[in-house]
């Protein structure tokens, strides 16, 4: 997996993305219609933002009880049935999947989309150890076969155009060359994908809410992936991060009716499956997983990004998300809610991403679960400017700016200056590596006159009565 | 002695609790419609499903005859008495994969949400769960009398205590992965109809 290769900056990898302009728009435009969609569904329920507020409460309150509802849950899962493993890291997950599943003996996994599995890199994991792993989601199986990850969290091949899956299904599944109809090619996977279905001996899903006072939890999805995935084998896994936990079964009356809306504007996912213990004759495990998230949890910068319902919202409106791609950000959970993320876990590794935002602040707008998700990034780049892990070229830049700031005479004689300089200076000098800003675009033509003479000007023309000036607050 | 994943999870967990805040109640000024039966309808046929409004099993059959996929169909199962044919009987029926051959089930469901044109179903009336995901087209049968407005009222009116398995479905199984074109019929039913009988 890409993923797994040495680590590039988020201006790298976005450069590459943006080199082909026709495709970097295309994957724009396409973004945009999700977000559109999103906003016209929002505005079917008067009571929007009310559902915004309690969702957003609901998980304060949760995290403030966060091991006792843990506790809860895992009670109740067991007295229905299930049974409740608990992982520290992605490596302590990735065992208790494998002795599962060597347990029964069994080679082929289904698996329905678990953002989680992709975090602790559970495929390669689980391929060398000879299992056979096939994701059902129609774009997780896509990415799959490309042998690369998701781009989106919950439009995993929003990046792949038609004419690429008619060639890799051409190439893999025998369709018809050229063909590029989609639905052609959803039915070509349906039949292949059945046979996986009914082939399998293991059924392994994500979680997207779990249920502390019922101990039971929900799935959705819209292919119904994850029912034939687990209704036909006799052995469920369930993998998913602690902070999926809800307090009870009718919070997910706030949840589930902002879910579906957010993500693709639908009133809800078309199938929002509810687990309640193993199915007669059955096994289900559940399985807990940390890797981080108790830290999050204890920062109070952050750990408002653990209400996070992975909706995908925050991606389909960010104008750097729409314009640099998914795989541009090299996490599994890319966009604006991924560069919160992912710097928790290694902020040295990731400390481009929240550099990545052009601070519009759209992200907090749409998201559901009233994440401050522009204000998050922006403490990220101060706490990044703390540990030094911010680029020299950018923190000397920083630094200088400040200075100038610090001294207004300094950026009236420094304005003066460039103002008659720059117009005058070889190319080279002005648009280099030292001006990353002007890499893709002109800078604007000096203006004659400074903004400080514009307005002193102005105010010796047109003498403000004093009966009109604002009044002071 | 090493400390157990759990223990030492929970232990984190507990070391860093942030300070207690409210649990919201479920009250709440949620959406009502003045037709909450022709708002369920306007919103399936919107993601794809087809709602009939039926006044008894008879007239469930009357369009079925006209029903393109009940003539197409060889093989069926119907758990709703009187309400088309049952040509495998569900109670024969050992072991779920032997439902891979189903064209059309006739099922019942339990209530139906007007806001988002959701059905609750439940494993427990129809033995094998996968019937509802695995059959190339489903018809659900539900009274028009067991309409609620939003999915709070759904919530108010569910308990999990003796549930095993229950879900919502709204309309038929569908995908926009490729190039967000949609296309329904997935994974699952390729379609789904919606009895609201009086």
């Amino acid at each position: 997996m890409t993923s797994a290769t040495a680590h590039r900056d988020h201006p790298e990898t976005a450069a590459e993305f943006v080199a082909n302009d026709a495709r970097a728009h295309w994957h724009d435009q396409s973004l945009w219609f999700v977000r559109a969609r999103r906003d016209k569904a929002s505005q079917t329920l008067p009571e929007w933002e009310e559902l915004r507020e309690r969702a957003s409460k609901v998980k304060l309150h949760t995290m403030s009880r966060m091991a006792d509802y843990l506790e809860q849950f895992e009670r109740n899962a067991i007295a229905l049935g299930a049974q409740v493993h608990w992982a520290r890291t992605p490596a302590e997950h990735n065992e208790i999947v494998l002795g599962i599943i060597q347990k029964h003996n069994a080679t082929r996994v289904v698996k329905s989309k678990s953002m989680l599995t992709e975090e602790c890199h559970l495929n390669p994991f689980l391929e060398r150890n000879g299992v056979v792993v096939t994701d059902t989601d129609l774009g997780e199986w896509i990415v799959q076969l490309r042998n690369e990850p998701p781009s989106h969290i919950v439009m995993p091949a929003i990046h792949i155009k038609k004419e690429e899956i008619g060639e890799l299904f051409h190439d893999l599944l025998g369709t018809e060359k050229g063909a590029t109809d989609p639905p052609y090619l959803v039915n070509a996977a349906r039949q292949k994908l059945r046979e996986q279905f009914l082939n399998a001996e293991i059924g392994l899903t994500g979680v997207n809410f779990a249920i502390a006072e019922t101990g039971g939890f929900v799935v959705c999805t819209n292919e119904g992936n994850a029912d034939l995935g687990v209704s036909l084998p006799k052995v469920h896994i369930a993998c998913m991060g602690i902070e999926k936990i809800i307090p009870k079964a009718a919070d997910l009356g706030y949840f589930l009716r902002l879910l579906g809306r957010s993500a693709t504007g639908q009133p809800i996912t078309t199938y929002s499956s509810h687990f309640h213990g193993p199915r007669p004759g059955g096994e289900l495990h559940i399985i807990l997983v940390d890797n981080g998230r108790s830290n999050i949890l204890a920062s109070p910068e952050f750990r408002r990004s653990l209400n996070c319902i992975r909706c995908g919202a925050c991606m389909n409106t960010c104008p750097v998300y729409r314009r640099s791609g998914g795989h541009s950000y090299s996490t599994t959970v890319p966009g604006p809610i991924g560069s919160i993320l992912a710097p928790t876990r290694d902020a040295q590794e990731h400390a481009s991403l929240p550099f990545a935002c052009s601070l519009c602040g759209s992200c907090t707008d749409v998201c559901p679960v009233k994440i401050d998700l522009h204000n998050q990034l922006l403490t990220w780049r101060r706490e990044l400017a703390l540990k030094f892990l911010v680029p020299f070229d950018k923190r000397l830049g920083m630094s200088l700016a400040a200075a100038v700031f610090a001294r207004p005479w300094l950026y009236r004689v420094g304005g003066a200056i460039a103002r008659r300089v720059f117009p005058w200076l070889p190319r080279m000098l002005v648009y280099n590596r030292w001006n990353p800003w002007g890499r893709q675009r002109e800078l604007p033509e000096m203006p004659a006159q400074s903004f400080r003479a514009l307005y002193a000007r102005r105010k010796r023309n047109h003498k403000v009565p004093s009966d009109q000036k604002p009044a002071s607050r | 002695m090493t400390i157990s994943a759990r223990d030492s999870i929970l232990g984190s967990i507990r070391r860093h609790l942030p300070e207690a805040a409210e649990r919201p109640g479920h009250d709440g000024p949620w959406i009502q419609y003045p037709d909450p039966l022709s708002q369920f309808a306007s919103v399936l046929e919107a993601i794809g499903g087809r709602c009939v409004r039926v006044k008894d099993v008879a007239e469930i059959n009357q369009d079925l005859a006209t029903f393109p996929v009940y003539a197409a169909a060889r093989m069926m199962v119907s758990l709703v008495p009187g309400a088309g044919r049952s040509v495998r009987e569900m109670a024969n029926v050992a072991d779920p994969h032997e439902l891979a051959d189903v064209d059309l089930a006739i099922l019942p469901g339990d209530f139906a949400v007007a806001e988002n044109a959701a059905v609750w179903v439940t494993d427990a009336a129809v033995k094998h769960r996968v019937i509802y995901f695995l059959s190339q087209h489903l018809a659900l049968v539900v009274s028009a009398g067991q309409v609620v407005h939003n999915l709070h009222e759904a919530y108010a009116r569910l308990t999990f205590d003796a549930a095993r398995f229950g879900a919502f479905i709204a309309g038929p199984s569908k995908t926009a992965d490729i190039e967000q074109s949609l296309v329904i019929g997935a994974h699952g039913p390729r379609s789904m109809t919606v009895y609201l009988m009086e």
